[in-house]
């Protein structure tokens, strides 16, 4: 028999080839027709949980489902027809039957997969006897809430925790009508392996698991005459807040950012790229002193991550030494608001509120990780907000976000290299590393196209190169989306148990895929086309600018020189480094 | 996958250990091994203690999740320890139509316990399932292994007595 290596079909009358195994869904899509779904995610493997995607293949009575089924040569697909749509107008009555009412008050209004659909199909009865179960939401993270009662049981969280993030904090628990996505056993999410990324957030299409909404919290300060509010915005929220107002993913508007942040009536904006710079000031001194002096262990492993400190602790405890004492650049960036900034401004540090805008729901739970995140003498940090609460805080505050004119952040704590940017792309924490680490070994400046390092940058889920500085080879790995980990440290371990030589000097992880731009509290619709275009605004951004390295921001070295005396000494220890310690994945 | 590492807040009772340290062994490199490790261990402590599953999970690299789904999707899996007497009342389509919801709410007022629960002094565990087979005799339902049929809830209140009864002659 012969193989062929595309299939030739019709869909709808439409004739269509695509290559073998493509699901009908996909097909479908290559002819610009949306089979309507509910339990198919871009990023997943399809669970045929929704049953709404069914179409009609001739010659067969049966109504298979497009995500599920592969097209084949000779098919003829119809995917809408009266009959179809008035099967799935049913299908999803069933589904709204087992739904809370409760759309004014959820978390998704506006955003729900559920509920845009309802839309669509114009559904306007509600006659199915209605049952959802009485089951209390866990907000026990601080940083996700689950509510089960919201559970269209598509099994993209359990996918997502499963397969995506190896993580294993959420399973399916009982069976038919009482299947529940939960931790196992009766357990909470804090006292579950949950290491708090929020891709299940990310992921669900309905309201069942959304960020802690801490919004509320922010206005209170806010309004509060005797607080110094200020804040800080991570890179990656600059090149996904515009979804949120229509414009492309990757499209960079931070100039409207900071303009909105003070028009919200937060009196210093700052940007966290500038402590990305600071941290890997102190990362890049932190693994030379590791890798060309013999201080400490290598390979050094980037913890800017908290979702991945998280899961080390719980998972890979072996590797506490390996990790970078520096701490991440929200911390950094919030013990200096009040400590550098309190003094150089005269203002008192007990007054001021510093809000985070992160891409990100485990931010929330680094605020208080441990003792070393108050520093300050203050909680350094004292509200996370992820990209979607600032969307929401923007819209709720009547600010025209798409006119607003471009402003600048205060440059004591706002002044940033592309270096400094690029910090929130998987591979850009390794790429601004070695660009100051090459400075530091050589004494000069990578030059011209040498500043990209191809070699670490790309969406593939583990990337190893060797970089040679000056004839000394420094080898790198970069993973990202925490199922790559395992495979990479388990070389490292099995190198270092059986005394080989260790297989890379330096290691970057970030848990999402694709970095923090594909982090758990940026906008909904995430694929890797998303993902790829938020990377491009961010290394667009880096290339376009003058400032490329985070040893030549201004604001650094007068950092250094006015306060922090020298990276790792006593002062820059005392404030900007923090440590680590094993944890039990479960609490009970 | 890594196994998830086993927490010290509970003591593993150090028999429990060696039976599942065993048990592992035994069917360690067999396919499907995780049902029959679970029924070893269901056979020998009447449930499956959350104890044994962390040790099963750090044992095989099976995560707790998966154990948990495979536990809860059987009906045969428990997760909390039966009672000394055991009440199932048959829910199957002729008993439901011939008033099991009645037997049901009679045990629920007398033992004071839910649908799937146990008693506070474990005296009694409380079921329902589908069908028992024994629909020529329903509402039918089965305690201690007796099958008794064709109940009403006035019987009720009097099984339950006896049992207290003898339980009480066998202290004294």
């Amino acid at each position: 028999m012969i193989k062929h290596n595309t299939v030739k079909a019709t869909i709808n009358g439409m004739a269509v080839e695509v290559p073998f195994g493509t699901s009908i869904l996909e097909a479908a899509r290559s002819v610009q027709v949306n089979i309507p779904v509910l339990c198919k995610h871009k990023d997943l493997l399809p669970t045929a949980a929704c049953g709404l995607c069914i179409v009609k293949v001739s010659g067969n009575r049966k109504l298979p489902r497009a995500c599920a089924t592969a097209l084949e040569d000779g098919m003829e697909i119809t995917t809408h027809d009266t009959e179809l749509t008035e099967v799935r107008r049913t299908t999803l009555e069933l589904i709204l039957s087992n739904h809370p009412n409760a759309c004014l008050t959820c978390g998704r209004n506006g955003s729900c997969e559920l509920q845009t659909m309802a839309g669509e199909f114009g559904i306007r009865q509600d006659d199915i006897p209605r049952y959802v179960r009485d089951l209390e939401p866990d907000c026990s993270s601080g940083s996700i809430v689950m509510d089960f009662t919201k559970c269209i049981k598509c099994g993209r969280c359990i996918q997502v925790c499963q397969q995506m993030q190896n993580v294993w904090a959420l399973s399916f628990l009982d069976r038919g009508i009482n299947t529940r996505m939960a931790p196992a056993g009766d357990i909470s999410l804090n006292e579950s392996p949950c290491i708090r990324c929020g891709q299940c957030s990310a992921h669900c299409p309905t309201g069942a698991i959304v960020e802690n909404d801490e919004t509320a919290a922010v206005w209170e300060e806010l309004r509060d005459p005797d607080k110094y509010c200020t804040v800080q915005i991570a890179p990656s929220v600059r090149v996904a807040l515009g979804e949120e107002f229509g414009h492309a993913p990757g499209t960079d508007v931070t100039g409207k950012i900071y303009t909105a942040l003070r028009r919200l009536g937060f009196k210093a904006v700052f940007d966290t790229n500038f402590s990305a710079d600071l941290t890997i000031i102190e990362e890049a001194s932190e693994f030379l002193e590791r890798f060309a002096h013999g201080n400490g262990e290598l390979p050094l492993i980037t913890s800017c991550c908290p979702a991945w400190v998280d899961y080390m602790e719980k998972r890979f405890s072996d590797f506490v030494p390996n990790f970078s004492t520096a701490k991440s650049p929200q911390q950094m960036l919030g013990v200096l608001a009040k400590t550098y900034f309190a003094e150089k401004s005269g203002i008192d540090p007990a007054s001021i509120i510093q809000v985070s805008i992160m891409p990100c729901t485990a931010k929330k739970y680094e605020l208080e990780r441990t003792d070393e995140m108050y520093a300050s003498g203050y909680k350094d940090v004292d509200i996370s907000l992820t990209t979607r609460e600032l969307a929401r805080m923007i819209k709720q505050s009547g600010v025209d976000f798409n006119r607003l004119p471009d402003g600048e952040a205060d440059s004591i704590l706002g002044t940033y290299s592309g270096a400094g940017l690029i910090f929130g792309s998987t591979g850009g924490v390794m790429e601004a590393a070695l660009r100051t680490a090459y400075f530091k070994v050589t004494g000069k400046n990578l030059e011209k196209e040498a500043i990209n390092l191809h070699a670490v940058r790309g969406m593939k889920g583990i990337r190893g190169a060797a970089i040679d500085i000056e004839g000394t080879e420094v080898r790198v790995a970069v993973a990202h989306g925490l199922a790559n980990v395992e495979a990479l440290l388990k070389e490292v371990r099995e190198a270092r148990d059986s005394g080989g030589p260790i297989p890379y000097h330096f290691i970057e992880v970030m848990a999402c895929p694709g970095g923090c731009i594909g982090g758990g509290g940026q906008p909904y619709g995430v694929s890797d086309e998303v993902r790829l275009q938020r990377i491009k605004g961010l290394f667009d951004g880096d290339e376009s600018m003058a400032l490329r390295f985070s040893h030549e921001n201004p604001d650094i070295k007068k950092l250094y020189d006015d306060y922090l005396g020298e990276p790792l000494g006593e002062k820059a220890h005392s404030l900007l480094h923090a440590h680590y310690k094993p944890r039990p994945a479960y609490q009970r | 996958m890594n196994a998830t590492s086993s927490p010290e807040l509970k003591e593993i009772e150090p028999e429990v250990r060696k039976g599942i340290d065993e048990c592992v062994d035994r069917w360690k490199d067999k396919e499907g091994n995780l049902i029959m490790i679970l029924h070893e261990i269901q056979n020998q402590h009447g449930y499956v203690p959350r104890e044994a599953s962390l040790l099963l999970a750090e044992k095989t690299g099976v995560p707790m999740a998966r154990i948990y789904e495979v536990i809860t999707f059987y009906h045969y899996f428990r997760l909390v320890p039966q009672g000394k007497h055991n009440v199932t009342v048959c829910n199957g389509t002729a008993c439901y139509l011939k008033g099991a919801g009645r037997l049901l709410n009679a045990f629920e007022r007398k033992l004071k316990i839910k649908d799937g629960e146990t008693s506070n002094d474990r005296l009694f565990h409380l079921e329902t399932v589908r069908c028992i087979g024994c629909c020529g005799m329903s509402p039918a339902l089965v305690i201690d292994k007796n099958t008794l049929g064709k109940m009403v809830p006035e019987n009720i209140e009097k099984i339950v007595d006896d049992i207290l009864k003898t339980e009480q002659t066998n202290e004294n």
